[in-house]
């Protein structure tokens, strides 16, 4: 790909991921108000919170180190922006990817995380900082799970760290996701995503009713805006990973735009039946699920796929 | 119609400030965001941080203690952003008027750290969840016409017309 393609590729991509997020949002608030008997506020208004949050005022607080707060939710959004557009370009035309695309993917995704305790660091707001070392170790609890989920789908595939690869092993052999390794590293994967979303029960870095806002208490205005947009962008960014990883990829078909539709749909309603229906879990709690249950249940499922490529089970 | 004022109509974040209030009115603050009322159809939704905030629901006596907080409240919201005094005490100090703990109302206290300030009055003890979203109402109408505002009108009005 020429430098103008990727320009090209990253605009339309990360254009793409917004507005898909955003109305992901939009029908997550809105199905949320439902499960309360509520209404709910129309589908676009997650678009219009962000055009009001453009043209407020941006409170720089004294106590802030002023560059690194201002231009943390920038580094957030862009590794979002990165990843989402990466991931579109690998399913839909797989020949341009590159070794160990996958990882790059993963890392790009960990930047809003990274970006956001730096920035809830350097806002010098006591909330925000409790707040950035629950992120941090809500980080270190979630990564090690995902990654090695990842891996499940890397054996399946031909031991091949290449997205484009992933997505068309899966064309020519089903879908990780319907072996038995497969669908528990679908599991563990769902976990993380929720976590990695900080939605409940993992919303503890801005728990509302312990730390106001946490990590974002000092953010207004514009780079509130970017934060909002990065997270409504990750809403639409981690289902994609997942359905890239185990439920077979995008395919840019009728049908396959369709069954794309579907997946996506499942995916975010699971997000918002799982966050609807739990507490907010405390931090160590959440540490001792994703460290005492998830990485061995992601550790069997990469044994078993191991087993399953090694005697040639396919089921396994 | 400017373009700022219109989204800060369609979506008002509300941090509530409690500066001395019995909590009466804050329960019924809070009835807002049960699905009988559901002020979130219109955007409105509660935050944590006045950082977030277009509006702050100022409840209760402004005690002399709460006075300073109040006023470094509103200099920590971002602007541009309203104030709603919800409640008697809030508007006019209610029965503590003559309370030795009592400092100055809350709009005298809001004006002081900025003149122009956007304030709607919900009077009622407590007011009524339907009381209060007349005053959202009377805040969205404000702020309409503040953004179909010329800035320099041909023909000015002959007797003062209070632009607050």
């Amino acid at each position: 790909m020429g430098i103008g393609a990727m320009v090209l590729a990253l605009v339309t991509g990360a254009g793409a991921t917004a507005l898909l997020g955003l109305l992901a949002k939009g029908v997550d608030r809105k199905v949320t108000a439902r499960l309360q008997w509520r209404v709910g506020p129309p589908l676009y208004q997650p678009a219009l919170d962000c055009l009001k949050l453009l043209g407020k005022e941006t409170v720089v607080p004294a106590s802030a180190m002023g560059n690194g707060f201002l231009i943390m939710p920038l580094f957030g959004l862009a590794g979002t922006a990165v990843a989402s557009s990466m991931l579109w370009v690998m399913n839909l035309r797989g020949d341009v990817g590159f070794v160990g695309d996958a990882i790059v993917v993963l890392y790009m995704l960990a930047l809003p995380a990274v970006a956001t305790i730096l920035g809830a660091a350097a806002s010098g707001n006591p909330y925000a900082t409790v707040g950035a070392g629950r992120e941090m170790k809500l980080l270190i609890g979630y990564e090690l799970p995902l990654t090695i989920a990842l891996l499940v789908a890397v054996v399946h595939t031909g031991n091949s760290f290449r997205l484009g690869q992933i997505v068309a092993a899966q064309g020519d052999g089903g879908m990780v996701a319907g072996s038995v390794s497969g669908l528990l590293a679908l599991v563990v994967a769902i976990v993380c995503m929720q976590a990695k979303l900080g939605l409940v029960p993992f919303d503890q870095a801005e728990a509302e009713s312990e730390l106001m806002a946490g990590v974002y208490t000092e953010y207004s205005g514009p780079p509130f805006a970017a934060i909002n947009l990065g997270r409504c962008m990750l809403l639409a960014a981690l289902p994609i990973l997942l359905i890239t990883l185990f439920l077979g990829g995008i395919h840019p078909s009728g049908l396959g735009l369709a069954a794309f539709a579907l997946k996506f749909g499942v995916l975010l309603v699971i997000i918002v039946l799982i966050r609807n229906t739990n507490p907010r879990l405390r931090i160590d709690q959440s540490l001792r699920l994703f460290w005492y249950w998830l990485t061995p249940l992601a550790l069997l499922a990469l044994g078993l796929a191991m087993a399953g490529r090694h005697y040639e089970v396919t089921w396994l | 119609m400017s373009w700022r004022l219109w989204t800060l109509r369609k979506s008002l974040f509300v941090y509530h400030a409690n500066v001395g209030a019995c909590n009466n009115c804050d329960i019924e603050i809070v009835e807002l965001l049960t699905p009988a009322y559901d002020v979130e159809r219109f955007g409105i939704v509660l935050v944590g941080s006045p950082r977030h905030a277009d509006a702050l629901l100022v409840t209760g006596v402004c005690t002399r203690q709460a006075e300073p907080r109040l006023k470094e409240l509103y200099r920590a919201t971002a602007k541009p952003c309203v104030v709603v005094c919800v409640g008697s005490c809030a508007l006019a100090q209610g029965v503590f008027a003559d309370g030795y703990h009592v400092g100055h109302p809350v709009d005298e206290v809001i004006r002081s750290v900025d003149p122009e300030a956007i304030i709607a009055y919900v009077p009622g003890c407590p007011p009524k969840p339907e009381a209060m979203i007349l005053g959202v109402v009377k805040v969205w109408q404000k702020l309409a016409e503040l953004g179909r505002a010329r800035p320099a009108p041909a023909v000015q009005p002959a007797v003062g017309v209070s632009t607050t």
